[in-house]
């Protein structure tokens, strides 16, 4: 069989063969609802006890401050619209920064269309907000500050705890998108001081649509989506309780294994970043070179065009993804890379690639070895290259 | 997503490079929309005796480069000049909807090698009398239908 290679973990990753096993009763043998009174129905509210503990210990969080949805998407539409919704009464301010995950930034343009405010906090060159900008942005109507944790494109981690302890000050909420940071930078969400936070099984070899939100006690927030009375009237539908009993797997594993994921993937991570930076010139890492997401990997490659190197890379079997814009669907490179300054013509030749635990050394090599040849092709084929010869 | 054609002509483009003292030279579309199209053509008594290329871009732009060249080599300047981008979507079998607009590039960059070897040569081909090179004549704007 051809050789394949996953690079693309911030995507998604695959599922953990114990949570997969984990899983398997909860699809025909325990498959009762979780609100019903009978035996069939306590079997499944008890697994969903157990992952909600999960999750809960997972992040330091109390286990009723653990509310599961229907992925991380979800659980951003429900944070920003809920506390907007919540606590117009006090102001119709939001704040967030220009390189957020669609699922907040999409959000925050609908709520623009319905009478709300919103400011989007520039970025550095490392795509870090500036604490002062923020500070500055605060009024007397501002609800609600979401800056995510660790960016899924360029891999850069914000510093939660200090936004936090602004937003505390001037008592404002603060929704942070963890979905890149759990199970990849240890996380407690008393120490960091946020009143929201989410997350998404399937980044932590969890399956695909379960997400969560720690919602801190007291805050004040309407539900989402409307209904029965699960999740402590606060999220209705039946629970999808295969998925969350998978989660809660995952985050547990997550946590045991976490020193050693990370040892892991950062030292592939820097091999690979060494690897590009020694052996191609015209290179850039995009992204904080030390705060930054432990698998994360992103460079420009000047003179040839993101989507031509996927399917090149896909052509020897490696898989990585690029914020192009004939990847994106639309006409513009991806919005991080513009927020970071990138030019439009360097940030068309972008490339992620995102290691995870199944990646080896072996992987990475042959990741390296190829891509030299690729780029050199793409470039040899290009008429920008030719001018800088 | 792209045919088996359009794969070949991506990883086995045919008559990239550049042809030194060529007799038309032709560039379109720009670097921040993200491809560029540069033909270089060799003509003798009117006939496309040999055509190269250079792009920049995604692989669709690459395919839609090497199968325009294919496409005029060896004809006249009089059939040239007739290449349509549909020509070269269906000689490619197809090229999903947000990429049809490579083909339009790769007509246009063919049309401006043309146009410069006409003026080179002050002669005025059947077709493009009324051609103006432009500076962007990229219509990534119009009909992506994407979103």
């Amino acid at each position: 069989m051809k050789k394949r290679i996953y690079l693309d973990y911030s995507a998604t990753t695959p599922m953990k063969k114990e949570v997969l096993d984990e899983m398997m009763p909860y699809f025909n043998e325990k498959f009762g609802n979780a609100s019903s009174i009978h035996s069939f129905g306590r079997e499944a509210k008890e697994a969903l006890d157990i992952a909600r503990d999960r999750i809960a210990k997972a992040i330091g969080a109390a286990s009723s401050e653990i509310f599961f949805t229907g992925g991380g998407s979800e659980a951003d539409n429900w944070a920003i619209k809920g506390i907007a919704f919540a606590n117009k009464n006090k102001g119709s301010h939001i704040i967030t920064s220009k390189i957020e995950h669609h699922a907040v930034l999409h959000v925050c343009e609908y709520l623009e269309k319905n009478g709300f405010e919103v400011t989007y906090l520039d970025v550095d060159e490392y795509g870090m907000i500036d604490l002062e900008q923020l500070k500055e942005a605060i009024t007397d109507k501002t609800i609600l500050i979401s800056i995510m944790f660790v960016n899924n494109e360029i891999g850069t981690i914000q510093p939660i705890k200090e936004i936090a302890e602004i937003a505390k000050e001037k008592g404002v909420y603060f929704h942070t998108d963890a979905v890149q940071a759990l199970g990849n930078i240890p996380i407690d969400v008393k120490e960091l001081g946020v009143d929201l936070m989410n997350f998404s099984s399937h980044k932590i070899y969890g399956p695909k649509g379960v997400g969560a939100i720690y919602i801190k006690k007291g805050v004040k927030i309407h539900p989402l989506i409307h209904g029965g009375a699960q999740e402590r009237k606060r999220r209705a539908g039946t629970e999808n309780i295969p998925g969350i009993v998978g989660f809660g797997k995952a985050a547990e594993l997550a946590i045991e294994n976490l020193d050693a994921h990370i040892a892991h993937i950062q030292k592939l991570r820097d091999k690979l970043i060494e690897g590009i930076k020694n052996n191609i010139d015209y290179v850039r890492l995009n992204g904080h070179p030390t705060k930054r997401h432990p698998g994360n990997v992103n460079f420009c490659f000047e003179f040839i065009e993101g989507e031509s190197l996927l399917l090149s890379l896909d052509m020897v079997g490696i898989a990585g993804s690029s914020g192009s814009a004939c990847t994106s669907g639309s006409l513009d490179p991806s919005h991080v890379l513009m927020a970071i300054g990138l030019t439009h013509e360097i940030a068309h030749g972008s490339l992620r690639l995102t290691i995870g635990d199944f990646t080896t050394e072996e992987d990475i090599d042959y990741v390296i070895e190829n891509l030299i040849t690729i780029v050199d092709r793409l470039r040899q084929m290009s008429p920008l290259y030719e001018k800088v010869k | 997503m792209y045919s088996e054609k359009v794969m070949d002509h991506f990883m086995n483009p045919r008559n990239v490079g550049e042809i030194e003292k060529a007799d038309g030279v032709g560039e379109v579309g720009n670097a921040k929309c993200g491809d560029i199209m540069k033909i270089y053509l060799k003509v003798d008594d009117g006939i496309i005796t040999d055509v190269k290329f250079k792009t920049f871009g995604c692989g669709s732009a690459i395919a839609t480069s090497s199968m325009a060249t294919e496409l005029i080599k060896g004809k006249s300047i009089e059939e040239a000049v007739k290449l349509t981008n549909n020509a070269v979507v269906e000689a490619l079998d197809g090229l999903p909807k947000p990429k049809v607009h490579c083909s339009v590039l790769a007509e246009q960059a063919v049309k401006a090698a043309l146009y410069d070897y006409a003026q080179k040569n002050n002669i005025v081909i059947p077709g493009l009398e009324d051609y103006v090179p432009a500076k962007d004549v990229h219509d990534h704007h119009d009909g992506d239908g994407e979103e």
